[in-house]
């Protein structure tokens, strides 16, 4: 379980994030939802350390990770998994150099069980006989897909996805969020998913933060979010016709 | 500038933490070696034979008298090659291929949060990505400057022997005489060369590692690491200069 309690953040006198608070709970498809620029990535980016909060404490299983000393922080992001907007997958490696990264850099396995384990994680995923295929060789589901294979590599307990269907088909996008959700339930990890598709979360969103304008405005599951009261949200919900039609009376 | 100043030593310091695992950074380094060093030997070869035949032709030119035995270009060439062109030049021009591909290297990776995705997981990304660049520069840049010596003689030897400009055998008598101070000269271009890679290697990376922005900005770093290589290089070689040769 990740808890963030009373996190800010400021650039150049900006406050992009006010006094936000959350539970984000293990085995649980955990969504940061809200409008463009609304602090959904800065607010990951503080939990993950790649931002250092203003103000506020983050907590990994009770771990202060503010508090953390450096050498305990690296042990700590050993833990994480990542899935960037962009997948973030290295240029210059091969679809199983990349997943190999992870473990050749934090682990003393040997080079065959490694390459059971890219094998494993890339089966998982669905990417077959690409092992030696560079990421521009990849199509965008592919690229997020293996993306996905290299942050359950070394098995983490927190995963980290930053609009992992953005750029994508409804239909790829719905064949991430699923692969996204069975990895949790499998896994039993603390993921945390950001996006503005509503598709993404009405289908995997357990446990559901919006925030607005850096304020958490709501927090609930998916059943509760298409009767809610909270005017940002019902804008941010109803904006389509699709579920403007679909609207509970 | 202060703070530029600041954020670059800093980014010197991260470089020297442990490595997470010496075998994955030593990959690292020979990669390096590879890019940097032995991919810029085929521009480094031509360059440095076309500066020894020019120079062989504008010495000798120059100094068309019967007083002045023909020797003399080839130990003007020698000279000439070994103190200021090989060392200072070939750099200058290293700075360009090297430097240019150093920053937008790191700033693709910086915009398309490959650099993000190595911290995330834990891995010192200054370390990983720059300290090997600059080690490895700082291993294969002597050699480059040496072989650019080598190919920077045998120009001026073929130009020479084809023109007939100055005899092949007065050319190589040039080249070795006076040979007591080449130790001193070949050490001199030397401490010249590791001094011009440690600062195109570094002043190119901060500028592709801390790059802001897009992919415009990109070219931007791409442009800064290459200018600011440069000035820097000419700096260092006056200040060297001053201490090594005087």
């Amino acid at each position: 379980m990740i808890t963030v309690k009373n996190i800010s953040k400021s650039f150049n006198g900006t406050q992009v994030l006010k006094d936000i608070s959350f539970g984000f709970e293990k085995g649980k498809t955990n969504l940061i939802i809200g409008k463009s620029g609304s602090g959904k990535s800065v607010l990951t980016k503080c939990i993950v350390g790649l931002f250092e909060p203003d103000e506020g404490e983050i907590f990994y299983d009770n771990r202060d990770f503010l508090a953390l000393k450096s050498k305990e922080k690296k042990d700590l992001r050993k833990e994480m998994g990542m899935l960037f907007q962009g997948s973030a997958l290295f240029d210059s490696q091969s679809v199983e150099e990349n997943v190999a990264f992870p473990l050749r850099m934090f682990t003393n396995m040997l080079e065959d069980e490694i390459l059971e384990r890219v094998n494993f994680c890339l089966n998982r995923v669905n990417i077959l006989n690409k092992n030696n295929l560079y990421p521009s060789e990849l199509s965008g589901g592919m690229q997020k897909r293996v993306a996905i294979a290299r942050a359950i590599s070394l098995q983490p307990k927190y995963l980290f996805c930053d609009e992992p269907n953005s750029g994508l088909d409804p239909v790829t996008a719905i064949v991430i969020d699923e692969l996204i959700k069975e990895i949790t339930d499998e896994y039993k990890m603390t993921t945390i998913v950001i996006t503005h598709d509503m598709n993404s979360v009405l289908e995997i969103g357990d446990n559901i933060l919006f925030i607005d304008n850096g304020i958490k405005k709501w927090e609930g599951s998916k059943n509760e979010i298409l009767n809610v009261k909270v005017k940002e949200l019902h804008d941010f919900v109803y904006v389509s016709k699709f579920l403007q039609n679909i609207k509970p009376k | 500038m202060i703070k530029n100043f600041g954020k670059y030593i800093l980014m010197l310091y991260y470089i020297f933490h442990k490595p997470e695992k010496f075998g994955v950074y030593f990959k690292r380094l020979s990669h390096e070696v590879i890019e940097l060093g032995v991919k810029s030997l085929f521009i480094v070869s031509i360059m440095s034979a076309f500066m020894g035949a020019v120079l062989v032709i504008q010495t000798a030119t120059a100094i068309e008298s019967a007083w002045i035995p023909d020797y003399t270009v080839g130990f003007t060439v020698k000279q000439s090659m070994l103190l200021e062109f090989c060392p200072t030049i070939i750099s200058l021009i290293l700075a360009g291929k090297v430097g240019s591909s150093i920053a937008s290297e790191l700033g693709s990776m910086k915009v398309t949060e490959q650099i993000d995705a190595l911290e995330v997981m834990g891995v010192n990304s200054i370390g990983y990505l720059i300290g090997p660049k600059i080690l490895g520069s700082l291993f294969i840049f002597p050699i480059v400057i040496t072989y650019s010596m080598f190919f920077g003689f045998m120009g001026g030897g073929l130009v020479c022997y084809f023109t007939e400009i100055i005899p092949v055998n007065q050319y190589i008598l040039g080249i070795r005489s006076f040979s007591e101070d080449n130790f001193t000269f070949i050490r001199y271009a030397l401490t010249k060369t590791v001094v011009f890679a440690f600062l195109i290697t570094s002043i190119s990376s901060y500028f592709g590692y801390y790059l802001k922005g897009g992919s415009l900005a990109v070219g931007k770093a791409s442009t800064n690491a290459v200018v600011y290589s440069s000035i820097f290089i000419l700096f260092a070689n006056y200040i060297l200069t001053q201490l090594m040769l005087i």
